[in-house]
């Protein structure tokens, strides 16, 4: 997992609109994402981000009406092909949600293990566990207390929960919709730190509402916006420092300096 | 406008109506319950739930076969309704989108308003006449359809009332959507969705008009749920009918055995959904 040498999943989009029943959210959205780079999707509230964050592993289309037009491409192929198995395409794309989300009747071990198959057991299987919560740094925390409930642990050791059951699946990328902001500030710093420490081994793509978070854990930054009850687009993608530093676009401008949103 | 005094007035006088209306309620819940409790107490005793019933003019016996048959009757019945309620509840509150899951919940709330003699006939003409003999199973069947819209309407809940991004978090993690609702997203929901179950149990534990022409009742110990099958509530219903005063005694001691049976039910489902809020926070 994590000492394996880091895969270079190649992921762009092209084109792409979705819909939640006739109500265009986002469209014409051709984005590449930066192989084991951090890329920070920001814009005000409304404009699609969480969105397209959710149409690069399909979990957009679980909704009852939602759908999607154009293309995902993850190393060259569309993830939305008639024979593209969702369930195979989300073990390579993992996802943390804004609330941390443990599953509340499972032990904490068995949370992290949940995405693993049923053919790992015994040894094996705890490795993998005991592996991914050190990788975020809560196998010390929770070490004597892996049979019990994650309900007992904090919103943030359970975001860190949340993130190891991701990264305990082995993904290639991973989608994070503002992982932090239903955190304390400490355990928001936490989760952060844990961030920075993943970038460099997974392409990540983060959603976030914070712009100084954005500014100090990504690489590159896709600024959405959305004209009045129009789909969001986005506006320009950079590398971090040229959008906050030297925007191309005034209405980045505008968003960055804090004129609205 | 009219003066804040007269205003407040009109407000305590609507308050009092409505604290007078629940204590009306409360109130003559009670005295149900009380009435039943004196009439009924003073006939249960050991040998009233260990024995079978005793021809007319002597003394004593009891109502046991109609306990085990009530017993046996309805845990086919639930059985039979559990997996198809539960199963519907869960369709519905996931996957179900659109005209048929508005059909499905209009017709099992049609369904939870028919008069269970209307079922109870249906259930007669279906598993006792092509037979040509009455059978508890027939009762059961009149019981399943009984249950199946607090089923359905309680499982639905219990399944909604779970958060969805536990699901999506499942989903995302790779997991079918199959196992995804097995083994995360039912267990979450599976107090209230027993609590549910308990409920619809206790609706039917008392139901007496389908019995009369589908388990039709027995004077003997009867396991075999291809026929007929003592009831409880059947008993109760043939011995308040009946002209002997010792019979109309052990009818109240019936009653209030199945009125105890469905308290102890209800108080069993609050438990359940205590138990369900702590794992919810």
């Amino acid at each position: 997992m994590i000492e394996a040498a880091a895969r270079q999943a190649s992921l762009e989009t092209r084109e792409l609109n979705a819909y939640y029943g006739e109500h265009c959210a986002i469209a014409d959205v051709t984005l590449e994402f930066r192989p084991l780079a951090i890329t920070a999707l920001i814009g005000p509230s409304g404009c699609g981000k969480t969105t397209l964050l959710r149409t690069l592993n399909r979990i957009h289309e679980v909704i009852p009406y939602a759908r999607v037009t154009g293309q995902v491409l993850l190393d060259g192929e569309d993830v939305y092909d008639q024979g593209v198995d969702p369930t195979a395409l989300r073990r390579r794309i993992g996802m943390v949600f804004q609330r941390p989300n443990p599953f509340p009747t499972l032990s904490i071990a068995e949370n992290v293990a949940a995405g693993l198959s049923r053919q790992m057991r015994g040894a094996r299987r705890r490795e993998i566990v005991e592996r991914a919560l050190r990788a975020v740094g809560l196998l010390d925390e929770v070490a004597d207390r892996l049979r019990s409930s994650p309900l007992m642990l904090s919103g943030g050791q359970q975001q860190r929960l949340c993130i190891a059951r991701a990264l305990a699946v082995d993904p290639e990328v991973l989608l994070m919709d503002e992982p932090t902001s239903s955190l304390d500030p400490i355990s928001a710093a936490n989760v952060e730190e844990l961030i920075t420490q993943l970038s460099g081994r997974y392409t990540i793509v983060i959603v976030t509402h914070n712009m100084q978070q954005a500014a100090r854990v990504s690489d590159v930054t896709a600024f959405m916006l959305a004209d009045e009850d129009g789909p969001g687009r986005v506006v320009e993608s950079n590398e971090t420092t040229q959008i906050f530093f030297h925007p191309r676009d005034q209405r980045t401008e505008d968003y960055i300096s804090g004129r609205f949103g | 406008m009219r003066s804040y005094r007269s205003r407040r007035i009109a407000g305590a006088a609507g308050i009092f109506w409505s604290f007078a209306c629940a204590f009306v309620a409360a109130a003559s819940l009670l005295l149900i319950l009380g009435y039943i409790v004196v009439k009924g107490g003073g006939a249960l005793n050991w040998q009233f739930i260990t024995q079978l019933p005793r021809p007319v003019g002597i003394t004593g016996g009891g109502v046991a076969n109609g306990i085990l048959g009530s017993i046996i009757t309805v845990g086919i019945a639930t059985l039979i309704a559990a997996p198809i309620g539960v199963m519907t509840g869960l369709y519905l509150a996931l996957f179900a989108r659109g005209g048929f899951a508005e059909s499905v919940r209009f017709l099992s709330d049609v369904l939870s308003g028919i008069p269970s003699i209307a079922i109870g006939l249906f259930a007669y003409s279906l598993l006792v006449q092509p037979f040509k003999h009455f059978s508890a199973l027939s009762a059961s069947f009149a019981f399943a359809v009984l249950m199946l819209p607090l089923l359905i309407r309680t499982s639905e809940e219990a399944v909604r009332s779970v958060p969805r991004t536990i699901l999506e978090g499942a989903l995302a993690l790779g997991m079918t959507t199959f196992r995804s609702t097995l083994r995360i997203v039912l267990p979450v929901a599976w107090p209230s969705i027993m609590t549910g179950l308990l409920l619809s149990i206790a609706r039917v534990a008392g139901e007496t008009a389908p019995l009369l022409f589908t388990a039709f009742g027995s004077q003997f110990w009867e396991l075999n749920p291809t026929n007929p099958m003592a009831e409880l509530a059947l008993q109760v219903f043939t011995y308040a009918i009946s002209p002997y005063r010792d019979w109309q005694s052990q009818a109240w001691g019936g009653a209030l055995l199945l009125v105890m049976a469905v308290f102890a039910l209800n108080i069993l489902a609050r438990l359940l959904l205590k138990s369900r809020v702590s794992v919810l926070r």
